[in-house]
This record gives structure tokens, sequence and C-alpha cells, in this order.
């Protein structure tokens, strides 16, 4: 767990009462669009949510180790040595569009032009 | 009560000796199964897919393989399989638009090893989209209903995996436990279902929600055939760095030799004011039970239970969130129409917005919030901490000598459809007792205790008992020794 001071809360205080502005905002961090009509109710249903768990910033907690991980198991180094691998055409038929070896996006340089 | 006589079912180990002994066939105990799936799945709906001719070729090649003298500990018991778990064939959609024509070039580790012990897979099961919710009403293929009340859920985020064995189509299947999605679903349908130690089954081909807290286990009707099943699939996978080296133990064998000194500690948290009256006096009735088989009962103090769900709320879904980031468009999964001159961002945003339901978005959002700058201190590495109490809690009772600790599964039986869905932190409360094991890596495990009279029906209540880190096989014994203390071992839904 990387010990970083985070830096001062930019935002107003993320209590229960959450902004349509910030819903939005941590919709597009999410990479999900919302419809405008959609807005209020993630905010309301969030809001709900996060008046429930604000109780754990409540506790004094500055004498406890963060547990990331239960698992024993520490990290283990393989041979190696090549294995079977998928190929090109599985591959091809989960992607939802591809053209000839590739799968096909949409311009990904430039202003952004489309597919 | 209804006077009737219970109905049960043949369980998986029964099973398993009349085809390993050639008393019966694998296709025709196939055949069986499928045929109660086509008369009773349409207003249970336990099955997003079924394999009708693949499941009867695969029964005919595990009766060539008894035939030619393999020793298959599952010859011929029909599964159903979580539909978060990979298969080679068919689709493997996790109840979400976003994979809804998605077909997995490959196979899950444990049901490879399902297959390999001569269990056939009949069907994928329904569940909560991506397994996030505790009712089956958050799959995008529409919900499963509670084989004992057609009217109520089946709990979830396993839900078609318990429906599949509570109605009878199935004497084993296979769910995943985030946070109780095993052991709730089988509280409220009246099955046996286990959560193992973190590590113990390898998750390789198990589509990832959080991925420190995920773990596979059976549901049964009896707790012999959840440690059959349990044997066949743990151990050691290459293909998972977080399973476990520990030596997997033949759970079934000395299954019926009691505990000595069986010590249970039952915390103070377990009698919230959040039982329901019926889950109240069941756990209340259990006690007493435990004592009658000579257990001593200790009273217990799990503090941060209380801290739980909060913990539990932040830690799993900023986990999704990260997890769910791989789901773009692009490999795999729905993608949204573009017009012309709309961008990859757009095309990101559009698809995830159309493939991931509700449930699912609020889950992501949320847990982008808790790990944003500026607020993952106050909540995930808070959360963190409290895990880290959690888990004290828990190993403190078991060095007080306590071989488990004994709580309800949940804290009311089987609810209403529609009941708490417009309210997903009600939802999130029915969790209060699962999620701290999942924290902790604990196993868990519940048994069916009794039944209540619920609006003139009869629900299933059972209780959960929660070892050790890798304790399974005193925890099996304990269950079973409870098991054996009642009467409704093998007991399904009765019929219509």
């Amino acid at each position: 767990m990387p010990d970083q001071p985070s830096s001062p809360a930019s935002e107003p205080a993320p209590g229960p009462e959450l902004t349509d502005d910030y819903v939005r905002k941590v919709a597009a961090l999410s990479r999900l669009s919302l419809r405008d009509d959609q807005v209020a109710s993630y905010r309301e249903k969030l809001s709900g949510v996060l008046a429930y768990v604000q109780r754990i910033r409540e506790l004094d907690l500055a004498d406890v180790e963060p547990l990331a991980h239960v698992g024993g198991e520490v990290n283990r180094l393989d041979e190696d040595t090549p294995g079977p691998e998928l190929p090109i055409e599985a591959l091809k038929a989960m992607a939802p569009e591809s053209v000839e070896r590739f799968i096909k996006v949409p311009k990904v340089l430039g202003d952004g032009g489309g597919a | 009560m209804t006077g009737a006589t219970p109905r049960t079912i043949t369980p998986a180990h029964e099973i398993a000796s009349q085809v390993s002994a050639g008393a019966r066939s694998a296709r025709d105990v196939t055949a069986a199964a499928l045929r109660e799936i086509a008369s009773g799945d349409r207003e249970v709906h336990a099955f997003l897919e079924t394999f009708e001719d693949k499941a009867l070729r695969d029964a005919d090649a595990v009766d060539a393989r008894i035939r030619a003298g393999e020793k298959l500990p599952l010859a011929g018991v029909p599964v159903a399989i979580k539909d978060n778990l990979c298969l080679e064939w068919g689709k493997t959609t996790c109840a979400s638009k976003m994979l809804a024509e998605f077909r997995s070039p490959y196979t899950a580790t444990c049901v490879r090893k399902l297959l390999d012990a001569g269990a056939v897979i009949v069907g994928k099961a329904n569940l909560d989209e991506f397994a996030m919710g505790g009712s089956t009403e958050h799959s995008a293929f529409g919900p499963t209903r509670n084989p004992w009340d057609l009217s109520r859920v089946p709990g979830g985020s396993s839900g078609g995996s318990a429906a599949a064995v509570a109605a009878g189509f199935v004497p084993l299947s296979l769910g995943s436990d985030t946070g109780g999605s095993i052991r709730q679903p089988a509280g409220l349908c009246g099955l046996v279902g286990i959560k193992p130690t973190y590590g113990r089954v390898s998750r390789f081909g198990l589509v990832a929600f959080a991925s420190s807290l995920d773990q596979v286990g059976p549901l049964s009707t009896c707790v012999r055939d959840s440690a059959l099943a349990l044997s066949v699939i743990c151990g050691q996978d290459a293909r998972d760095a977080t399973s476990s080296a520990r030596p997997v133990p033949d759970f079934a064998a000395g299954l019926d030799e009691p505990v000595r000194g069986l010590t249970l500690g039952v915390p103070r948290q377990a009698r919230s004011d959040a039982n329901h009256p019926a889950v109240a006096a069941e756990f209340e009735r259990a006690i007493e039970r435990f004592r009658g088989l000579g257990a001593k009962i200790v009273d217990i103090d799990l503090p941060m239970t209380d801290h739980g769900i909060a913990a539990y709320y932040i830690v799993a879904p900023a986990e999704a969130s990260s997890n769910l980031a791989r789901f773009d468009g692009i490999r795999y999964g729905t993608r949204a129409k573009l017009a012309p001159g709309e961008d990859l961002l757009t095309l990101y945003t559009r698809s995830r917005a159309e493939g991931f339901g509700p449930e699912v978005q609020r889950r992501i959002m949320l847990g982008t919030h808790v790990l944003s700058s500026g607020y993952a201190d106050a909540y995930y590495v808070n959360a963190l901490k409290v895990r880290r109490l959690i888990k004290r809690d828990y190993d403190r009772a078991f060095e007080r000598g306590c071989h488990a600790v004994l709580m309800p599964p949940a804290p009311s039986p089987a609810f209403k459809l529609g009941e708490k869905l417009g309210d997903p932190l009600a939802l999130y409360l029915e969790d209060l007792y699962t999620v701290t094991v999942n924290l902790a890596g604990l196993p868990g495990i519940t048994v069916p205790s009794g039944s209540a009279m619920v609006e003139g029906r009869e629900l299933p209540i059972g209780i959960q008992l929660v070892g050790p880190a890798f304790e399974e096989s005193s925890l099996l014994r304990i269950a079973r020794q409870y098991e054996a203390s009642g009467a409704w071992m093998g007991r399904v839904a009765p019929r219509g």
C-alpha cells in the first residue's frame, strides 16, 4: 500500500449531499456517459450509500495498518517457458469489430475523427 | 404447514456412487435433470442457458470413462454453473448486456476440475449482473424466483445456482461469493453453501468483481455433497497467483466424526435488532441444538461488525471499478454505434453506459469516488484499516478456543421481489453477517436449520458457521453434525 498523502480536497466536501456536477464528474472518470435525466437518480442513490459509509471516517484508525489482501501467498516466479496461446481467430471472434488480423477502433490520434 | 411429506432429491454423492457402480447411466441422470429444467424453469428462471445436446454427449463420455475403469468422484452428477464462470461452450454473460453475446475461449479451472471428476454441466445459472447484488433481480435477463415461494427472491448474487438446486433440477451447483453471494442464497433457499478460504479455489476463469474477496464454492442439499465438490475444485493453479499451495484434504472423509470439545462463539452482534423475528427465533433454537450436541457456547464480541458493511461497500466497489475498466467496447463485449466524427472516448463511455445496468454503474461510480484523489485516504485506506480490525476480531475469537463463529447468514428470510429494489442501501444491509467473512478471507458455510411460515408459505432459514483460515474440514464436520441432528437433509422446495 503506497503511503501517499492525499492531495487536499479540491471539491466541496463529498458528504452525503452530492451535487449534479460532481456526479457528472465521477461518471466521466468512470468512463460512463450519463443522460441528463439519469443524473438526479444516481445522485440520490449514491448519496444514500455515501451517507452510510461516512461512519468509517469517524473512527480513530491512526495506529492501524491497512490490510489490502488477506492471502498469505507471496510472489512466485514461474519458468519463462512458452505455453499455448489463443489463436488470433479466437481473439477476433470476441471483438465487436475487426478488419483482417486487427481489431477495429475509431481514430485515436489527431482530432478524434470518426471510425 | 402443508402436512405433505417434504420433497427430497437424490444427492450428488449417491448419484456418483450409482453411476460408478453401473446401476444408473450418466445419460439417464442427465436426461432426467434436463426434463426437470424444461418443465420447471419457465417459472423459476434459474438458468440463462441450458446445454441439452452437449450435456447428453458429455454424459455419454462419462459413461464411457466409467466403463473404461476410471474412478470419478462426481460421475454423472448434473451441475449448474453460475454464469460468471467461463466455459468454452455456450455464452458467458455475467447476466449483463455488456457480455450478452460473449463466448469465452477458455474454461475456468474450477469447472475444468468438475468435468475431470465426471460432472456434467447442464447449464449456466442466473445471477445479479457481474455478481453485484443480493436478490438476483439485477440480472439484465430478468430475475430468478425462489422455488419455495415464487413471489420471493432466491437471494443473490448466486440466486440462479441456489434456485436450480432448491427447485430440484440439479443436486449441485457452483456459485461465487464476494460478500455473501453463496451463503445468503443458500440460506434463503434451504441449502448448504460454502465460501472457502480466500485462495482455496482458483479464480482463473471467474470474471473478476472484487479480486481480493472473490471465491468460488458449491451449493447442495447436504453437507457431504459440498464437501465432495470442494475436494474436487480446490487446489493451487499456476493461472491464479493467489491460489494457495496448501494441500487439499479429502473433505468428505471423516465428515461424520464429531469435532471433540466443540466450542462455538456467538457474537453479541448476531442478535441484531435488524433480525426478522423468524431469523432471531431460529438462531436461538440453533444455539440450543448445538448445546444438545454437547457444544460449549461462548459469548464473543466482534465489534467491527458494525462497520463491516461500510468497509465492504468501499473496498468491493473500489476493486470493481478497476476490474470492470476492461469492458471498453474494444476487444470484447458490447460496442455502441457511433455517428461519423465521434471519437474513441465516446465509444468507451457510451458502450459502458449501454452495456452496464444501473447497479453496476452505481458501484463503478462509488468505487471511482472512493479512490479519487482527495478522498482515497478518508474512504479506501480507512476501509482497509477496518478490514484489518475485522480480521483481528475473528482471530481473537479463534484464539479463545472457538472452533467456529455462529451467525445467521442473513437477517431475514427470502423477501418479496421488488421489495428492496429501489433502495440500494436497504439491500446492502442484508449483507450484515456475510461481508466481514470475505474481508477477513475466512471460510464460511451456510447449513439449513429450519423454516418459518411467512404469509402462509414455508420459508427456509439457515445458520452460518465461520472458521479459521483453511479449516474447512472442521467447519464441514460441525455443519454435518448439525445437519445430522435435524430433519432437513436433502430437502428441496415442494412442487408447484
